[in-house]
């Protein structure tokens, strides 16, 4: 907060996406990409349905982790009472809004469950011992539950805090800021197991003897890596084509840069820690997960993700002045989304090809699916909503936010 | 006979923040050097009031924390391959995984301490003495009194001028203090 601060007053102009802006063609754009790329993965995928729905489990969990990282980011922000992020916490919001979509973008993984999760063979399970000792958790009737249940909570919570911020922006009500920051503290436990239990039963239980407590964890600081690298974009990209000038401003940059950073070391931290545990008592049964990610080109891949995840954006993010300068910030946010795709296709694809990475169209066509319809609900929730949460009572101070 | 006292300063007295604020943007643009305000407690902003150029305490830290993380990486290989080799649980005698602890720990402590100790010799401390502890007035700095104080080794400055400057900025009080 600086001594010579001036008020910042926000025009009703601003405060919603013009008519006719070239911002409201996102969502039709969007959802074309989306559609095609959804049928050509179809189309692709009718001879080769294991690539396909392992190609297909990448995309879906590279996209979900937006929506669950927005939702983690609105209750934080609530949880901590913060201040500075207001003026983007509604893009934060709109993002996690968009967690109902990926309940339909999950019913092809149902579908393809049985060529996903070697447990749900009932054939090999009776043959294995540590599978039908698991069985009580990991059978397909109670995956389906689970998964609902995930589904039904996330849909709740992010509906439920969208709509309230929504609320205030009509009434100017405060006591729903109170409201919402008294419902966070539970909110972030019940978001923080169910997204434990999601990341142990789509991704950890693609390995089912494998397993790691830590694994949610990992998962988690994905979603909060991919939330504050798409923050950083959409707000860059939005001031590019005129939105949001002097609202979100290079001191936002800034603190999204820190969170950025500072994320990628909580990654390398959980990283590092599931893989430590795991070396030093070198059991068999953990150990071989390790063992194909270090076979082939996976090995290649691995050292790409210590190098491309945590060396150099450690040093590349570190300086103040690429967090302060949008050029630089957008860069390291891009780089950050892509090397976060490749840790996710790290901790899937090796279990359908064990021996080595083996890029497939596929890859690309599920990608570009579900990113495009994901980016289209969240563009058509940019395009019906104000684009800040403009009578928050924590707005000025975000406008003026400066960092010391 | 006593040598005639030496000059250490021009030591200006203000009543706000706001007139410690908008003098020290004056004395910046005047294109003083060598001087320094004073406050009871920080003052947002005033870094930039004063044209401070920014901290070099993150470079200390950076070759502090490097150091650290490096040196505490090269005594575990030394110690595990050379000075001490053990075979543990049949692992090779240099296993970076093993050493990846203590090594982000030593960089996480040179770069604690140079910090610190960077800060403390930026700031040239620890010191016992200053001249602005002759002025009794420079006592309320500690209270509810803001201070611009102007060094006579600054080139810029002339006792006459510098005072006659000081008061035009407004300040309540204006004196030189021996050294």
């Amino acid at each position: 907060m600086s001594y010579a601060h001036h008020a910042v007053e926000l025009r009703s102009e601003q405060l919603r996406l013009p008519e006719n802006h070239a911002w409201r063609r996102l969502p039709l754009i969007a959802a074309i990409v989306g559609g095609l790329g959804l049928a050509a993965s179809a189309g692709l995928g009718v001879g080769q349905p294991k690539q396909f729905f392992f190609s297909y489990l990448v995309a879906f969990m590279f996209g979900l982790s937006f929506a669950i990282g927005g939702l983690f980011f609105v209750l934080i922000q609530f949880a901590s009472r913060a201040a500075w992020s207001v003026v983007v916490r509604r893009v934060a919001e709109n993002a996690a809004a968009a967690v109902p979509v990926f309940a339909v973008l999950f019913l092809p993984i149902a579908f393809g469950a049985h060529d996903l999760f070697h447990w749900s063979h009932a054939e090999a399970v009776a043959h294995d011992a540590l599978l039908a000792g698991k069985s009580g958790y990991l059978n397909l009737p109670f995956f389906f539950i689970r998964a609902f249940f995930y589904f039904a909570l996330w849909t709740f919570l992010s509906q439920w805090y969208l709509r309230r911020s929504l609320e205030q922006d009509r009434t100017g009500d405060k006591t729903i800021t109170r409201r919402l920051q008294n419902a966070s503290g539970p909110s972030i436990v019940v978001t923080a197991l169910t997204m434990n239990f999601a990341a142990f039963d789509w991704l950890m239980s693609l390995d089912p003897h494998w397993y790691s407590t830590m694994f949610g964890v990992y998962y988690f600081a994905g979603c909060l890596i991919a939330i504050f690298a798409f923050l950083a974009i959409v707000t860059i990209l939005m001031r590019r084509s005129g939105l949001l000038e002097n609202i979100v401003t290079r001191e936002h940059d800034h603190d999204l840069g820190k969170l950025l950073f500072g994320f990628t070391v909580f990654w390398t931290y959980i990283a590092f820690s599931q893989y430590f545990l795991i070396w030093y008592a070198n059991i068999p049964e953990e150990t071989v997960w390790y063992a194909h990610r270090m076979e082939g080109s996976w090995k290649t891949v691995s050292v790409f993700l210590m190098a491309g995840h945590f060396v150099i954006p450690f040093f590349y993010l570190m300086p103040r002045a690429v967090k302060r300068n949008r050029v630089a910030l957008f860069a390291g946010a891009s780089w950050m989304l892509l090397v976060h795709y490749v840790d996710i296709y790290w901790l899937a694809q090796p279990v359908l090809n064990h021996h080595g990475a083996h890029f497939s169209l596929l890859d690309g066509t599920t990608l570009l699916g579900v990113g495009g319809v994901f980016i289209a609900v969240f563009a058509r929730f940019l395009a019906r909503h104000a684009l800040v949460p403009h009578r928050d009572p924590r707005l000025p101070e975000s406008l003026r936010f400066e960092n010391v | 006979m006593a040598a005639p006292a030496k000059i250490f300063g021009a030591l200006a007295e203000f009543r706000t923040t706001k007139e410690l604020f908008h003098a020290c943007e004056k004395v910046r643009d005047a294109g003083y050097k060598t001087w320094d305000a004073h406050s009871p407690f920080p003052v947002h902003g005033l870094e930039k009031a004063m044209g401070l150029s920014p901290s070099r305490v993150p470079w200390i830290v950076l070759v502090a924390g490097l150091t650290g993380a490096s040196g505490g990486m090269l005594l575990q290989w030394w110690v595990s391959t050379t000075a001490y080799p053990l075979v543990i649980s049949g692992k090779p005698l240099f296993s970076w995984q093993a050493f990846v602890p203590i090594t982000f720990e030593l960089g996480v402590l040179f770069g604690a301490l140079g910090a610190v100790l960077g800060m403390l010799h930026l700031n040239k401390l620890p010191r016992y003495y200053n001249a602005l502890f002759r002025s009794r007035r420079f006592d309320r700095v500690t209270d509810n009194r803001f201070f611009i104080s102007i060094e006579s080794r600054d080139p810029k400055f002339d006792a006459a001028q510098t005072m006659k400057f000081l008061e035009s900025l407004g300040a309540m009080h204006v004196e030189l203090v021996e050294d």
